[in-house]
């Protein structure tokens, strides 16, 4: 456990000091959104209507943006075979990687929904509502981004080849979450698409874990 | 498993049932087609466009096979390292995508006459829809490294990931939207379908079976010795060096 701090306080070390990467992505986020009334129109009740799956969409698009440094600058330098040769479980440094990636990208997408609730007509129950399938459901991103971060190291064009990988996979998340606030806006019981959600979560944490590890061991041969 | 592991007599086995399958093929596809165009009656309701369903659903199953063969083949090329198997997986994705899009395009022709659009967001049509996907980025990944061992690894990988997601794809698009009907071959009890229209859709589903077979043993033939080849030629360089 003790190495799983050590890994997470480098990887958050490394994060604040080159500074302006979670910036980006919280500025795509919130910029993407708001492109959204341009395209659709300002009509309040269209907004509200369509407020959760503008949000959870662009939040799946800036996390998936966010993926392709997780380890990319750790193969390139060659830290990452260091890392595979200690003596702790790759698994740990995945859940390491994957805990930091969540603090500097899903974290931020959370602290930013607010103020894009606000600009997208959505009120203070339907904002609680979301912020919660966030908050279980863009872990659950981080872990299987992860996945696909770690099999296209080395890879031609890695970048675009990631989403082709990630993006399907990341539907599920997407339905349930959407489908949780669209539940509380019609005010129908909203609690089972959680549960699922929070499912989801609990089923990609060894997948996740064992998938990248495996994928990384590959990629360092 | 028999012995197959070894590319020699894999390729001995591919050539000795290789011609029989692709017999089978053309007597079981030959027949089904005939009974299923000609020999079998309309449905009371939608007529003769039921007639898709002879290709529509043998695909559709076929595209659902291939990714599970492609996949139980790459574990096995994880665990055991077994070469033909990574030419199996790899043999295998774009077979399965081909079936997809057949079943996808089928599904659009007779779902324009009987829904009224091409497409609808149905659970079962988006669930084959991200199927698509799931074989468009396997195959997008085998092919995007400079090391082709690496490639057949990370495809591997994101096989046995994608194996274990399919499932919980397709009950949350279930969950999401659904108008497609119900299963109505593979369910408990009977099949609820008129043995006339039964029998022509069994032939093609077994005959599209025995299709895929012949094709994943030519590919895999193929890349057998493709990989021998280059395996040559790189010894003829070495030794020229």
């Amino acid at each position: 456990m003790n190495r799983y701090w050590e890994l997470l306080k480098r990887e958050l070390r490394l994060a604040l000091r080159q500074g302006s990467d979670s910036m980006m992505v919280v500025g795509f986020f919130v910029l993407a959104v708001i492109l959204f009334p341009f395209g659709i129109g300002p009509e309040p009740s269209i907004l509200a209507r369509v407020a959760p799956g503008l949000v959870w969409v662009n939040a799946l698009l800036a996390a998936m943006l966010s993926l392709d440094r997780l380890y990319q600058a750790d193969y390139e330098d060659g830290s990452l075979e260091l890392l595979i040769l200690t003596p702790a479980p790759l698994e740990l440094l995945v859940a390491a990687k994957v805990t930091a990636h969540w603090l500097t990208t899903g974290l931020p997408l959370m602290a930013a929904a607010p103020l894009l609730a606000i600009f997208l007509n959505l009120n203070a129950y339907d904002l609680g509502v979301l912020l919660l399938t966030l908050a279980v459901g863009t872990p659950a991103l981080s872990l299987i981004g992860s996945v696909g971060a770690a099999l296209v190291l080395g890879a031609r064009r890695g970048g675009v080849l990631i989403s082709l990988l990630v993006l399907p996979l990341f539907i599920p998340v997407l339905i349930f979450a959407v489908g949780c606030v669209d539940a509380a806006q019609h005010a129908f019981p909203w609690t089972g698409q959680l549960a699922i959600l929070g499912a989801i979560l609990l089923g990609a944490v060894p997948l996740g874990l064992y998938a990248s590890a495996a994928a990384l061991r590959q990629a360092a041969e | 498993m028999f012995g197959l592991q070894n590319p020699t007599k894999f390729l001995k086995f591919a050539k000795l049932v290789g011609p029989w399958f692709a017999l089978a093929t053309v007597l079981l596809i030959g027949s089904g087609l005939w009974i299923g165009l000609f020999a079998s009656p309309a449905d009371y309701q939608q007529g003769e466009t039921v007639r898709i369903m002879y290709v529509h659903v043998p695909s559709a199953w076929m595209g659902m096979f291939a990714y599970t063969v492609m996949a139980v083949a790459s574990a096995i090329a994880l665990v055991w390292k077994h070469p033909v198997a990574d030419h199996v997986a790899k043999g295998s994705a774009p077979l399965g995508a081909g079936f997809t899009l057949i079943c996808l395009v089928t599904g659009a022709l007779w779902g324009k006459p009987m829904w009224g659009a091409w497409w609808v967001w149905d659970a079962r049509l988006t669930s084959m829809l991200i199927l698509f996907f799931l074989y468009l980025g396997y195959m997008a990944l085998s092919g995007a490294f400079d090391n082709a061992e690496r490639g057949a690894k990370a495809s591997a990988i994101l096989a046995v990931v994608g194996w274990v997601n399919v499932p919980i794809i397709k009950f949350s698009v279930d969950w999401w939207n659904t108008l497609h009907q119900p299963a109505s071959v593979t369910k408990a009890g009977m099949p609820s379908i008129d043995p006339a229209m039964l029998i022509p859709l069994l032939l093609m589903g077994v005959g599209f079976t025995t299709f895929y077979a012949t094709l994943l043993l030519w590919r895999v033939r193929s890349e057998i010795l493709q990989t021998r080849i280059r395996n040559i030629r790189l010894a003829q360089i070495h030794g020229e060096g």
